[in-house]
């Protein structure tokens, strides 16, 4: 609408690359995690990730076969064999070798090198190897040879599998995935069904003191869960939930309760009055208003506020710590235990980033595929 | 018990006590004590009439009232008291005044959350709405805009310990002279060939690095609501502008901006109530070491690692005093939109 009058924005071109730089920011440290939990704990601790999509050239340190091996031919003693082969190292492209760590790309591939003694050492691009000498070889142990080449992008799912199968009790997230799932599932669904019938009440049926109640809602919409914390850890030690899923439910329940009033409010009192009177004078009861006409009409509200609710509890921390996570730590979430493997595995980062990445990949795809729902719930809880 | 059936079992009773709830007090409240037949159906049904809006409410106002409204009242009691054992083994709350307050504001520790926060409060809702203005302005201009929209709000889904943990491989230091994996020390190195830096623990900026997680989470949210805000401008008063003579940034700024401006005050205040909350990220990160507590943090260590309740209590009631005035604007417009 900018571009009235026929004249095309000469903007249009910096537009395009400002967005696709914003875009790139924002993408890039997730895609770094991302691309970290499929490499091994060598190649992350040895080159960035962001390198890890491109060949990288990297020195290896490999050796001949043992001395055992070796054939005479004529006056000479000879090994033959591939350096990959022998050493069980995935094959590559050899740019130069060397024999001394002091200076391991002394020779190109076809070089022979003297190793003093009278040997002779070969080694092509693809590894294969000639050792040559004029007299018999001793030792127990093939030739060292330190070879740098191209490896080519190499990724794995091994830490997938350590994370979620190893059953290792420190690294493994299987448990803490069933943990928040039982966390989540009830913390969802129980806030959905008490809002949705007090937020009919509040909408659409009389009673002294509805105006005062819904002001009350708006309030608490605001009330940091903070402050909560103390009272009812307090209260539920008190009356014998000690903590545990109840307690956290609970939890979850009340402080998600105001949002899923408000929207859900909101929204029903925009339905059409008059669908609601016509089953009224047909004769239907408010519950069967409410079940069979209110609910499904306000199926976009309920899927803004689930999505929302359940982002949040999934996501939650400070809740499940206080009211969930007691000193057995058999009911671990996995927010929880991605924070402890901060402190224990604070430098493997294959484990961390693959650990994160599990916790992250629901949310991610309840997200892509419900967008528009989320979309919308955001506008109807803050826009007005 | 496999932990999945064992969750599955527990999902059951729970969400079905909560159905059965509304579905049998409704049947009670028609069938056995107001049932609309017999010689009183009339009067029956008009008083099941007045009872059912309690009855939906009931649930609802018991939680909100037991697990927000008399928090905020057992906060401020509790902040006034010292919990003391007694040499028999129970606990007592003994009144104190305004001892726990006195106490942490010689706290150092307290100061710096307080001013950490004040700085997280001017920085973050700034930087978001700001980028989210930027990103909601180029993006509603070109076709690849929604694909751009939705990677940038993103970071919505990611909770903020994934989000720390994400960030701290950017932040990540090596020992001088080994190769760089966190992308600001590999910079770093490369543009000032100076030994890398541990970011997080530099006093002082490593707040400006918690801060970039928060912008980075919070900016797609910001994003959304103005782009909607943007998009419902009438077009009138653009092409008026256009007509006469004013450049792109002239109508970003002059007609656009202050035509929203009141989704950015609702922008800027959702977001200031995320930062007064915000616990996870300096948890997961720093713990509020090297100078970067916050009110949140500083709150759950008195909490469960001092477990000093009254102190806790007390920093509890410092957030819930600096979001009164957000809570007295919000139900002062709600009651406003209702007349």
């Amino acid at each position: 609408m900018d571009n009235i009058a026929g004249s095309k924005s000469s903007l249009t071109w910096a537009v395009h690359i400002a967005t696709a730089l914003l875009v790139a920011l924002w993408l890039f440290p997730t895609v770094g995690l991302f691309v970290s939990s499929f490499r091994t704990a060598d190649q992350i601790a040895s080159s960035g990730w962001w390198n890890a999509l491109f060949p990288t050239e990297q020195t290896l340190t490999l050796r001949t076969a043992a001395p055992e091996t070796q054939v005479q031919e004529g006056n000479l003693y000879v090994i033959e064999g591939n350096l990959f082969t022998e050493t069980d190292t995935p094959p590559a492209e050899i740019g130069s070798w060397g024999t001394s760590s002091r200076d391991v790309s002394a020779y190109g591939p076809g070089d022979t090198a003297e190793l003093g003694d009278g040997e002779k050492l070969t080694v092509q691009a693809d590894g294969g190897y000639r050792l040559e000498s004029a007299t018999e070889m001793t030792g127990s142990r093939g030739q060292r040879t330190f070879v740098t080449a191209e490896i080519p992008p190499e990724f794995t799912l091994d830490n997938y599998r350590q994370v979620l199968f190893s059953g290792d009790s420190t690294d493994s997230m299987a448990k803490a995935f069933f943990n928040t799932l039982t966390v989540t599932i009830p913390a969802t669904i129980i806030p959905i069904v008490v809002a949705a019938f007090a937020a009919y009440a509040l909408a659409w049926m009389d009673f002294p003191g509805r105006a005062l109640l819904i002001a009350f809602v708006v309030g608490l919409l605001v009330v940091p869960l903070q402050l909560a914390l103390i009272p009812l850890l307090k209260l539920h030690l008190g009356i014998g939930i000690g903590k545990g899923y109840l307690g956290v439910w609970l939890a979850h329940t009340g402080f998600g309760l105001p949002l899923a009033i408000y929207l859900l409010r909101n929204y029903m009192v925009g339905l059409p009055r008059d669908i609601i009177e016509n089953a009224r004078v047909d004769g239907a009861t408010e519950f069967q208003i409410f079940t069979k006409i209110i609910l499904p009409l306000s199926f976009p509200a309920l899927a803004s506020f689930a999505i929302f609710q359940f982002l949040w509890t999934w996501n939650d921390l400070l809740v499940a710590k206080v009211f969930l996570i007691d000193a057995t730590g058999q009911t671990t979430v996995m927010t929880n235990q991605i924070v402890e493997l901060l402190g224990t595995r604070g430098g493997n980062w294959e484990i961390l980033a693959t650990a994160a990445f599990v916790s992250i990949a629901v949310p991610l795809a309840v997200f892509f595929a419900m967008q528009r729902y989320l979309v919308r719930g955001l506008l109807a809880g803050s826009v007005k | 018990m496999h932990p999945a059936i064992q969750g599955l079992l527990t999902i059951v009773i729970g969400v079905g006590a909560c159905l059965s709830y509304f579905y049998f007090s409704n049947q009670f409240l028609d069938k056995v004590l107001f049932p609309a037949k017999g010689p009183q159906a009339g009067r029956n049904i008009n008083r099941a009439n007045m009872v059912r809006p309690w009855l939906f409410l009931f649930p609802a106002l018991f939680a909100l009232s037991l697990y927000l409204a008399y928090p905020v009242v057992e906060t401020i009691r509790l902040s006034l008291t010292e919990r003391v054992t007694q040499p028999d083994g129970s606990t007592v709350y003994r009144f104190v005044g305004f001892a726990n307050y006195v106490q942490m504001s010689a706290d150092p520790k307290f100061w710096e959350a307080m001013w950490n926060n004040m700085f997280w409060l001017i920085v973050v809702p700034a930087l978001s709405t700001a980028f989210g203005l930027l990103a909601a302005q180029l993006s509603d201009r070109i076709k690849w805009g929604n694909v751009a929209k939705s990677l940038i709000f993103m970071p919505m889904a990611i909770s903020f310990v994934g989000a720390a943990v994400i960030w701290k491989l950017v932040y990540d230091a090596r020992p001088p002279g080994a190769e760089q994996i966190g992308v600001m020390n590999a910079v770093y190195v490369w543009l000032t060939g100076n030994d890398p830096q541990q970011w997080l623990t530099v006093p002082f900026w490593n707040n400006f690095l918690l801060m970039v997680v928060l912008v980075w989470i919070q900016t797609g949210f910001a994003m959304v609501i103005l782009s909607a805000a943007l998009r419902g401008i009438p077009e009138e008063t653009i092409e008026a502008a256009i007509v006469d003579g004013a450049n792109p940034f002239q109508i970003f700024f002059k007609i656009k901006v202050p035509q929203i401006a009141g989704t950015i005050v609702v922008v800027w205040t959702t977001i200031t109530l995320v930062v007064l909350k915000v616990f996870d990220i300096v948890f997961a990160m720093t713990n509020g070491q090297w100078g970067t507590q916050v009110l949140a943090n500083y709150m759950f260590n008195q909490l469960f690692v001092a477990r000093d309740w009254g102190v806790g209590s007390a920093s509890a009631m410092v957030i819930m005093l600096l979001v009164t005035p957000i809570l007295v604007w919000n139900v002062r417009n709600a009651r406003k939109e209702m007349r």
